[in-house]
């Protein structure tokens, strides 16, 4: 494989940029109204908060399920050498520690792993997956094998950042053609917020690189909350709250160091 | 334990609540020997700062003693005495080595809601709603502190907790607020608000060679604790003209720098103040921006606003004009606390403040919903309130 093909590969199969700019008029109206919601703090804030964020999200999505596929890109900057980072990632089995709908990679060789995503209603979806390109430092380039349920592809580029120290991190990821039930379920959950969860994955590895943990307040102490409170709060982690009911959570910590686990359950001290 | 919980606009409530566990391997968990309320807990109080939710756990004032750390905390022990920062900041990200601890990249679980908002996040913060974080904060019995190695300065000292407790936030705020007007000796600093920052920011201002320090407020004990350090006061509500008497004050020039600790609930007697507090109330506006409008008008051409208050959105009527037209610059952020709290608590050391002196009310954590109430409403001359949270009935 040469380097302008899997440039091509990492720009996102050839889609031109004015399709991937399109749904971000919806989103960013709807975010806007999300915010303006958010600000009233009432009742009616909050549904006209829901409603923002149901146009932002109905815009990420019709730019993508209409022709199958989904493609996001995000860049962040961490204050890390490009080595290192690529180093971390080139470890595939890596990526769930702050991949979140990722439930493992693991290596079958060199070059091709076996992926465990969290699926539709607790579903585990699953591929194998191949490293297509790489240069050390500076990106890698991977795809699904032929015959997945969900056919995708993922790159992320390194490029030491101009005015500081660091490395700008561009991760690009597309899904198309989904088979079947599941995989088209499967596509339209991720369809729902493509853009935040690669953001988001990219921020807890910016975070996980930077200081060797995520950020996170799951677990910890609170006054007792009213039903609705609780009802929006497993809206927005579904898997966390779960966690958190069921008992002493696990950490996100770094697998650099031994698996950590929280050390109580939170009674009375 | 017990832990003051916000349960929505004036009210708040001491509620038996899980003890905190480690989350993280850099977390710490300490038992609060001493709290407080904090100006800018009034605004959620008052139902200001949104993504509150009901439960929160209140309070980023607050210092004890670590009773537990996680598996990746080097230098801080169980049994080490710390004064807490109310900003949370990793250390490694970009921001913090530059100095700028209050812009870390990396403690705001909820970055993205921060983002939405406004383009990028600052740091999380404990007890200071979910855009920042959504962390418990420690108007408690303990609290778990992310980045043990980082945020909380230990105290060798026997010095007592309430010399040493105010280092965890408004000190330093009104010390960087001071530091913020760039004071060059001589200079004379106004300072809107003489509440606890301002009160800090007047002090701070001395220490930092001001000429004249001149404090703007119109409650009585709150002018006198001015006076006391060393300020000229002005009582606004029985001034005809508060530009015009800055102006005779400052030999026509005007204040080299004017500071602005009062954020975003400003009172006032004008008649753009009624029409701030109604867009504000009917939720048209987030912000009440009469004190910084008046910094604005009030300061010397060239001169620098720097602003310790606190706002959270859009300010109606900024007369940007004036501050085009005068050159300002304006200086302005959460505090930067983890740079200050060293060079402070020196200072304290040295016997040059007792940041005591603004200490009005000492009360139990049972009593503090009561004591918000008082504060809110600049009862018994309150100007800051201590909490106890093991005073009899404060056990779990």
């Amino acid at each position: 494989m040469n380097l302008n093909s899997s440039r091509a590969a990492r720009v996102g199969s050839g889609k031109t940029r004015a399709q991937s700019i399109e749904p971000w008029v919806a989103i960013i109206g709807g975010g806007a109204l999300a915010i303006y919601g958010l600000s009233r703090k009432s009742l009616a804030g909050a549904a006209l908060a829901a409603l923002g964020a149901y146009g932002a999200v109905a815009g990420a999505r019709r730019g993508t399920l209409n022709n199958v596929a989904i493609h996001v890109q995000k860049t962040f900057t961490i204050d890390r050498p490009a080595q290192e980072l690529y180093n971390f990632w080139r470890d595939f089995e890596n990526l769930p520690r702050f991949m979140k709908h990722l439930k493992s990679v693991s290596k079958k060789s060199d070059r091709t792993s076996h992926w465990v995503a969290y699926g539709p209603m607790g579903v585990p979806i699953e591929w194998d997956a191949e490293l297509v390109d790489e240069r050390a430092g500076e990106y890698l380039v991977w795809r699904s094998l032929p015959g997945s349920i969900v056919s995708n592809r993922g790159s992320v580029e390194f490029r030491p950042a101009t005015n500081r120290s660091g490395t700008e991190v561009t991760v690009a990821l597309t899904y198309h053609n989904p088979v079947g039930k599941v995989g088209a379920a499967f596509a339209k959950m991720l369809g729902r917020e493509p853009e935040l969860q690669v953001r988001e994955d990219l921020r807890r590895f910016k975070a996980l690189m930077e200081t060797g943990e995520i950020p996170t307040v799951i677990g910890q102490s609170e006054g007792p909350r009213s039903a609705s409170v609780r009802l929006m709060h497993s809206m927005k982690e579904p898997e966390a709250t779960q966690r958190v009911r069921k008992g002493p959570r696990q950490v996100e910590a770094p697998k650099l160091q031994p698996q950590f686990t929280g050390t109580g359950t939170g009674g009375t001290r | 334990m017990k832990a003051l919980c916000w349960y929505g606009k004036h009210d708040v409530r001491v509620e038996s609540v899980p003890d905190p566990v480690i989350l993280n391997p850099h977390d710490c968990i300490v038992k609060i020997t001493c709290s407080a309320i904090c100006g800018s807990d009034l605004h959620l109080y008052d139902g200001y700062i949104p993504t509150m939710e009901a439960g929160d756990i209140l309070g980023h004032e607050f210092m004890g003693e670590i009773v537990e750390v996680g598996p990746e905390v080097k230098k801080r022990k169980v049994g080490d005495r710390v004064v807490v920062p109310f900003t949370i900041a990793c250390g490694n990200c970009f921001y913090c080595k530059q100095q700028l601890w209050s812009l870390c990249d990396n403690s705001n679980p909820n970055a993205h809601i921060a983002e939405a908002l406004y383009g990028y996040s600052g740091s999380g913060l404990f007890g200071y709603s979910h855009m920042y974080g959504g962390y418990a904060g420690g108007q408690a019995q303990y609290v778990r502190v992310p980045f043990a190695d980082v945020g909380p300065l230990k105290i060798e000292s026997d010095l007592k907790d309430p010399q040493l407790l105010f280092l965890s936030d408004i000190f330093p705020t009104g010390y960087m607020a001071a530091e913020n007007c760039n004071i060059k000796p001589g200079d004379v600093v106004a300072v809107w608000g003489c509440g606890p920052v301002g009160q800090f920011a007047i002090r701070s201002a001395k220490l930092l060679g001001a000429g004249k320090v001149i404090g703007i407020d119109r409650v009585p004990e709150r002018l006198q604790m001015a006076q006391d350090g060393g300020a000229e006061v002005l009582d606004y509500s029985r001034t005809h003209d508060l530009i015009e008497a800055l102006k005779e004050l400052t030999g026509g020039r005007g204040p080299d720098s004017c500071i602005d600790a009062v954020g975003m609930e400003a009172h006032g007697n004008s008649i753009d103040w009624y029409s701030d507090r109604a867009k504000q109330a009917l939720g048209i506006s987030f912000d009440r921006p009469f004190a910084l409008r008046q910094c604005i008008q009030a300061c010397r051409k060239g001169g620098t606003v720097s602003v310790p208050g606190v706002y959270g959105g859009f300010l109606d009527n900024f007369p940007f004009g004036a501050a085009f037209g005068k050159g300002l610059t304006f200086r302005m952020g959460q505090t930067n606390m983890h740079k200050y709290m060293p060079q402070l608590l020196e200072r304290i050391q040295k016997g040059e403040i007792d940041p005591s002196f603004v200490i009005t009310h000492r009360l139990g954590l049972q009593q503090a919903p009561q004591g918000y109430d008082t504060f809110l409403k600049k009862q018994e001359n309150c100007i800051k309130i201590v909490l106890d949270p093991w005073a009899t009935g404060g056990t779990a």
